[in-house]
């Protein structure tokens, strides 16, 4: 079957990542009292957006190899 | 209780929607046949399968019922992984796998058939059939309630969306979409409740501080100190712990008849590895799965630790109370996410919560469809029909399925006891299953009346001890007791696990006592690939070290029996 679902599951979490990474970046710093004063959305955002492109680069690898 | 949700966390939970469906979407070219709907066409890696095995059973119970535990009783809840899961998921990918994969049978149902008869078939398929409709449906119940409860989503509204969602996904592209949604619905899971495990963590000040504030909770209930923080060292008298149990009932009813019943023989996990591409894949697919569940106590089970350590902290409830005043602990899991998500990320966590749910629903449409399709509809209704005419029966049976769940939510919400009424049927048939698999793939001289009689005693007197047990504090009726209380028991769960086994017991006796009184019916032509004597060892694929059933399966028990030693 041709379908990677590397495609999808990258798609999904880097589109994720950018959403809480912008989203992080431009509320209001009082939003993070109850996160113990970590912007939670910046900083996971990080690592949801790294884990999205990550999955999309082995895909995209595995598709030129054939 | 209530979560206020802001604007990105809607579109953060419609995002997730659209893609669930699209991936059904992407999929439906693909379904040509009943093979490609029912069985993903045997053609999906083995990393893919192995999350799908461990996500399907990641459904209604498990994200909100074992934080749930993990507050009532500590890190003993773990037991349902270390003890209850992983040896049963190694020996299920290093023994019984290659009979199931090998011999071509379609449904686990249908390797009974093969091994034995029709009748033993019939009676596993049908018991199946329903267990999988009210799963769906208490599934689908339970997260009703909760969007009900958190967003104050009107409760009809929630049941016919999430139906409807799922209805789509796998209408569209059958297992395949059911098993690549429950990949996502994995890393949804993990990403989603990790950073919720971290704030919690480093708000209470860390493992050893949490160890320290867990002693009161367990002095107050008249435990030793460390009754939330060790796994083992309580349980050498069932008095002397949370859950009521000591260890010989925990080992053998959880350990063995529970645990290798329900992770060897349930379809609904098995169809997961059966799709694989390979047989070397399929006998990795549980391996893989064993991996991220030995960790996952650290996502679920460490939250409601921590919950019930703040809990009463300075007056308050941390978790929301019930009717009668004692916390209600399957908001455990959603007092935190409210606790320590702003916007944002809580409708990351929100959407895992949600995906946990449906994938538990889609897991169970998905292998409904496959028993009624294949060893109902086929081999009693209408056999030797074409392939598209069962490839267009098992895409109806979804609706048939899903409306079936939908008619089992309402009855779960309208009567009250209809859950532990139904978990208590379904022990009574699970119990005895894996007496009669063991038998059946290790001793060629079972026969067919062997395993339908055994199977179906090994129920009745699941039953019948049943009747005469009663846990503490229990009134007669639902909970026991009804033929006469003789044995009374601290908990729940001890009467269950002993329980099983004495369904075991009973199912395991009498097969042996009535094949070695019939004749066995099956030549040892028909037996070959079924029986372990009778089937060549799997050929040594060109596998590398780390990815031979037999090496990682060791690798996997010793890290799990460290776990157990460092929570000891």
């Amino acid at each position: 079957m041709n379908f990677d679902l590397r495609f999808p599951i990258g798609l999904l979490f880097s589109f994720y990542g950018l959403i809480l990474v912008i989203f992080g970046v431009t509320s209001d710093p009082k939003n993070y009292d109850r996160s113990l004063g970590i912007n939670i959305n910046l900083d996971w955002g990080i690592v949801m957006l790294v884990f999205g492109l990550f999955m999309f680069c082995l895909a995209w690898r595995a598709r030129k190899r054939t | 209780m209530r979560i206020q949700l802001g604007g990105i966390d809607y579109l953060i939970l419609g995002i997730y929607f659209v893609f669930v469906i699209g991936i059904g979407w992407a999929l439906k070219r693909f379904m040509k046949g009943s093979s490609s709907f029912l069985m993903s066409g045997r053609s999906i890696p083995a990393w893919v399968t192995g999350l799908a095995f461990l996500s399907a059973n990641l459904g209604a119970q498990e994200v909100i019922g074992m934080a749930a535990s993990g507050a009532k009783y500590g890190i003993m809840t773990s037991h349902f992984y270390w003890v209850g899961a992983i040896p049963a998921m190694v020996f299920l990918a290093i023994f019984m796998m290659p009979f199931y994969y090998g011999s071509k049978a379609r449904s686990v149902p249908e390797y009974l058939k093969l091994r034995f008869d029709e009748k033993t078939r019939t009676l596993n398929a049908f018991s199946f059939a329903v267990m999988t409709v009210f799963s769906s449906g208490i599934s689908l119940h339970a997260l009703a309630l909760l969007m009900q409860t958190l967003l104050h989503v009107d409760y009809n509204v929630c049941i016919a969306v999430s139906a409807l969602i799922v209805l789509v996904y796998i209408f569209l592209g059958g297992l395949t979409s059911a098993i690549y949604n429950e990949v996502l619905q994995f890393f949804m899971i993990v990403l989603g409740f990790a950073p919720l495990v971290f704030l919690a963590l480093k708000d209470i000040g860390g493992w050893g501080a949490l160890k320290e504030k867990l002693i009161p909770i367990a002095t107050s209930q008249g435990y030793a100190p460390g009754a939330w923080t060790h796994s083992w060292k309580h349980l050498g008298n069932a008095a002397d712990n949370p859950m009521g149990i000591a260890w010989p009932a925990m080992v053998m009813g959880l350990g063995f008849v529970l645990s290798f019943g329900y992770w060897c023989t349930d379809f609904l996990v098995v169809q997961r590895a059966m799709a694989a591409n390979s047989m070397s894949a399929a006998r990795r697919t549980p391996l893989i799965a064993a991996i991220p569940k030995m960790l996952f106590p650290a996502l679920v089970i460490l939250p409601g630790m921590i919950a019930i350590a703040m809990h009463g902290v300075g007056g308050g409830s941390f978790i929301p109370l019930g009717d009668d005043g004692t916390p209600n602990y399957n908001l455990t899991m959603p007092a935190l996410l409210a606790h320590y998500f702003p916007t944002g990320i809580l409708g990351i966590g929100l959407t895992a919560l949600m995906a946990s749910f449906m994938s538990g629903m889609a897991g169970n449409v998905t292998a409904f469809n496959a028993v009624w399709t294949y060893d109902i509809y086929q081999s009693h209704i209408a056999p030797n029909k074409s392939d598209i005419h069962y490839l267009w029966v098992g895409r109806w049976a979804t609706v048939g399925g899903i409306v079936l769940s939908i008619g089992a939510a309402y009855l779960t919400r309208s009567f009250n006891n209809i859950m532990d009424m139904l978990q208590l049927v379904f022990a009574f048939v699970n119990a005895p299953l894996f007496a009669t698999f063991l038998l059946g793939m290790f001793w060629r001289r079972t026969t067919g009346h062997g395993a339908f009689w055994g199977l179906l005693f090994g129920t009745v007197g699941a039953a019948i001890f049943n009747g005469l047990s009663l846990p503490e504090g229990a009134h007669v009726g639902i909970k026991g007791g009804w033929l006469s209380p003789q044995f009374h028991f601290h908990s729940d769960m001890g009467q269950t696990f002993v329980m099983a086994t004495v369904a075991w017991t009973t199912c395991f006796v009498l097969t042996i006592l009535i094949s070695l009184a019939t004749t066995q019916l099956k030549t040892t032509e028909q037996l070959t690939g079924l029986v372990y004597s009778l089937t060549p060892k799997p050929k040594a694929e060109n596998e590398a070290w780390y990815q031979k059933p037999a090496t990682l399966g060791v690798l996997i028990l010793i890290a799990t029996a460290a776990l157990n030693v460092i929570f000891w």
